[in-house]
């Protein structure tokens, strides 16, 4: 007789007002695997997963864990069934010690009187068991790498010994060491008999790490089976519904003069110096490590840390890097990698967040003409099908795709001439990416210049004319496109090596 | 895509409805007490209490500007306190009125000023900024009053806030005047000006704002300077009414003006609020004392009822913004 699978859901359904966001939805899950559920944004994969903690209820439809039903009705209910959910912001406490964190909440229920020592016994057991006894565990949380954080938030879960255990996009901020030591974690909690469902935009290492899938589209599922037998186009296609002609688009374009020139610059941030040119209408991409300073070249160039050495040239002229304002009136677009905190303002509404950047022209005799401006945000939605109900809505309800695409709309709002993007494309789903590297494809055409730092070696390969590689704040190595491999992108960003000789 | 919101008069009356509501229940809750109800709903009454709420308002309207852009200042009642005893001082020392005012008026922008290069260049939190100089501007005036209160002659800065102006024709005491055109003209700023957008921008996201271009260490000496001179205004203002430069007075008043923007629907995590929802607050606080001193309800009432109602609004807040 076969094994009552683990978990159950049939015929889930969940509606907000108007909206049908789960319909019918049928899952399962067995015992020690690992299920990867796939969708777009929008598509209900979190509602599903909060019904599924108890942080929601259900319409109609009916859950089982190991055959026996479940209705919880808060996600304590949840937890004491031995569902624990590890979203993509990680639900620590800064402050508190790796120790206190894991302990959270579990006080009582696990450990009563038990002495600290045990405790701390137990904890390290477990860390170990997550090949990562080097995080102590009087640490605080703050102190650690997100990597690790993650490491501690799987510990939580495995003391209060989940069963099912559930990831939320969790390589969404880690570089490739850190996710190749999670899928270690991953295959050892499969062994236990662990039931994972492993929620990702990251289509290539969901097919490496998932034996099944789930694809859910518009609140039902779209399709179902088992990983080793489908491809990565037939995700995708089940994830919008139709056929993807073409995921990253190459427009023709020339190459002008040089736009941006960087002689030897060093930021307050940056550990070393960097020497970078960009000539109009080429895309360059920055692929390192996290960690290898991108961010901070950028940040630097465009002004937000001040520059403490060398030249920045924008076409010729010299560029003192100590203002976003100079910056942007220069002609430089600047997309923060941390989209939430720093790039948009969550309770500002979309028009304001588009036009911030560039209120001038909306002045009447002095004053704001918010009618113009709500239009011009309208017109931008249009163009870029931002999905949302109006300009005046608020940033936070939208989708994560929408966010960065209203983002990007600022500096085109800007009339950026030069873009500077930190992982555009980090995080969203699969349409709206394919929609960035269009506008990225279009920007090239329209003589305008474009970097493009990204942790994701495939789609730099696909949009850029030229590659650099950063470690440890140094440049590297900076080819064309066709010359570079994958495996050689991946060997300069681990080994701050060039290829085919030693850098002393 | 054409916009078809409904237009923005409904969507600005559609956030106020909390505070209004709050206003007519108070309002009704002591037109519906017998003994007062007819006193208390005479024009003379409301006059009076339009004139007292002038002090609160002025403030709060600095006060508005500050918490939208995500500070606080708890020096606001110290500043004002300030001011007021430096009017009656430069009166005394044979200035005239009119430079005794901007005097005061003066004062008012430094302190402001202070406050917000502390807070800026020094990388300070606004409430320990604002809280030491609470302390800093109260010691001031007490220093320059040699903790007394300070006579002055009667100037015609007396008049403006008497009930019943001269000339009669104004309806209303000129303080009341100006507190209603400066509301305006603040109103209009904060809507429609780009500072306005830029002291909404740094409440709801300070790196957001920087990173749009925006200066967002001078935007924020400017809101506290034009903070401290509103305050240094009421200072003006509380010496006309009182027609003495008392050191002691509106102490605690700050929690008044805070009170008055929060229960307006001013968040004091940034990014929200207005001047109207902020003289709505100003109101209800007023009527509520007024109707209380009627009642013959000793003071100490009036501390826990608006203690009460400030814990009620920042709830309510919350409760609206749940689902963020």
């Amino acid at each position: 007789m076969p094994e009552t699978p683990l978990l159950v859901l049939k015929k889930i359904s969940k509606r907000f007002g108007p909206n049908l966001v789960l319909n019918q939805v049928d899952f399962k899950l067995e015992k020690g695997e690992v299920q990867a559920l796939i969708g777009e944004n929008g598509a209900g994969k979190s509602t599903l997963i909060k019904i599924l903690s108890g942080a929601y209820s259900l319409d109609s439809g009916e859950m089982f864990i190991s055959g026996i039903p479940y209705h919880p009705s808060n996600p304590l209910d949840g937890r004491k069934e031995g569902i624990a959910v590890i979203y993509q912001e990680l639900n620590l406490a800064p402050h508190l010690t790796v120790e206190e964190n894991i302990m959270l909440g579990q006080e009582e229920t696990r450990f009563g009187f038990i002495k600290r020592k045990e405790r701390r016994t137990k904890i390290k057991q477990v860390l170990e068991f997550l090949h990562h006894s080097e995080i102590s565990p009087e640490i605080q949380v703050r102190k650690l790498p997100i990597g690790a954080r993650q490491v501690v938030e799987i510990a939580r879960a495995l003391i209060s010994q989940a069963r099912i255990l559930v990831m939320d996009e969790p390589t969404s901020s880690l570089a490739k060491e850190d996710t190749r030591r999670l899928f270690e974690i991953i295959r050892k909690l499969k062994a236990e008999g662990v039931g994972i469902i492993y929620v990702s935009h990251f289509l290539e290492e969901v097919m490496e790490i998932a034996d099944q899938f789930t694809v859910l589209r518009d609140g039902q599922v779209a399709g179902c089976g088992q990983m080793a037998e489908t491809s990565l186009e037939e995700l995708i296609e089940m994830m919008i519904g139709k056929k993807l002609s073409e995921l990253y688009p190459r427009l023709p374009h020339q190459l002008g003069k040089t736009v941006l020139n960087c002689q030897k610059i060093q930021g307050t941030r940056m550990s070393g110096r960097i020497s970078l040119e960009l000539k109009e209408g080429e895309i360059l991409g920055i692929a390192g490590l996290v960690g290898s300073g991108r961010t901070e070249f950028l940040r630097t160039v465009f002004g937000l840390d001040r520059l403490k050495d060398g030249v920045v040239e924008i076409s010729g002229n010299m560029y003192p890097a100590i203002q976003p304002r100079l910056g942007i009136a220069r002609g430089l677009g600047y997309l923060s990698e941390d989209r939430q905190n720093e790039g948009l303002a969550a309770r500002m509404s979309l028009s304001d967040n588009l036009t911030l950047s560039c209120l001038r022209p909306y002045l009447r005799w002095g004053f704001l003409n918010n009618r113009k401006q709500k239009q011009v945000a309208a017109d931008w939605m249009d163009q870029l099908k931002i999905k949302a109900q109006s300009p005046e809505q608020k940033i936070w309800t939208l989708s994560g795709g929408n966010q960065q695409k209203v983002a990007l709309a600022r500096l085109l709002h800007q009339q950026a001439k030069v873009f500077l993007l930190d992982e555009p494309t980090r995080g969203i789903d699969v349409l709206s990416k394919a929609q960035i590297y269009e506008i990225i494809a279009h920007l090239a055409s329209e003589r305008r210049a474009v970097i493009f730092v990204s942790s994701y070696f495939p789609e730099l390969l696909g949009v850029c004319d030229r590659i650099a590689v950063f470690y440890r704040g140094q440049l590297v190595e900076i080819r064309p496109v066709e010359e570079w491999t994958e495996a050689d992108l991946m060997k300069a960003a681990v080994t701050g090596k060039e290829s085919n000789y030693d850098r002393k | 895509m054409k916009i078809n919101t409904p237009a923005p008069v409904v969507k600005k009356i559609g956030g106020l409805v909390a505070p209004f509501i709050g206003l007519i229940l108070v309002i009704s809750l002591f037109s519906l007490m017998p003994e007062v109800s007819e006193r208390f709903l005479s024009l003379a009454n409301i006059k009076s209490v339009a004139t007292q709420s002038v002090i609160v308002a002025l403030s709060a309207l600095g006060m508005t500007f500050i918490i939208i852009s995500g500070g606080i200042d708890l020096s606001a009642a110290s500043n004002l306190a300030l001011s007021c005893v430096l009017v009656a001082y430069s009166i005394n020392l044979g200035l005239s009125p009119l430079i005794a005012a901007f005097i005061g008026l003066l004062a008012g922008g430094l302190i402001g000023l202070v406050n917000g290069l502390l807070i800026t260049k020094l990388r300070l939190v606004p409430f320990i900024v604002t809280l030491g100089m609470m302390g800093i501007a109260r010691g001031l005036a007490k220093w320059i009053a040699r903790n007394q209160k300070i006579d002055a002659p009667m100037t015609w800065l007396n008049n403006l806030m008497i009930r019943i102006p001269r000339p009669s024709w104004l309806l209303l005491s000129p303080g009341i005047w100006v507190m209603i055109f400066l509301a305006i003209i603040m109103a209009i700023v904060l809507k429609k000006t780009i500072f306005g957008r830029q002291v909404f921008a740094i409440g709801s996201n300070e790196l957001t704002a920087r990173l749009c271009g925006i200066r967002t260490d001078r935007v924020k000496i400017m809101i506290y300077t034009l903070s401290g001179l509103f305050c240094g205004l009421a200072g003006v203002m509380e010496f006309a009414r009182l027609t003495v430069g008392d050191p002691t007075v509106a102490m605690g008043l700050e929690l008044d003006i805070i009170a008055a923007v929060v229960i307006g629907g001013g968040s004091l995590s940034g990014g929200e609020g207005s001047i109207s929802g902020t003289l709505i607050g100003v109101f209800i606080m007023a009527f509520l004392r007024n109707g209380c001193t009627m009642k013959g309800w000793p003071n100490y009432f009036q501390e826990i009822i608006i203690g009460a109602i400030i814990i009620i609004a920042v709830a309510l807040d919350k409760f609206r913004h749940r689902q963020e």
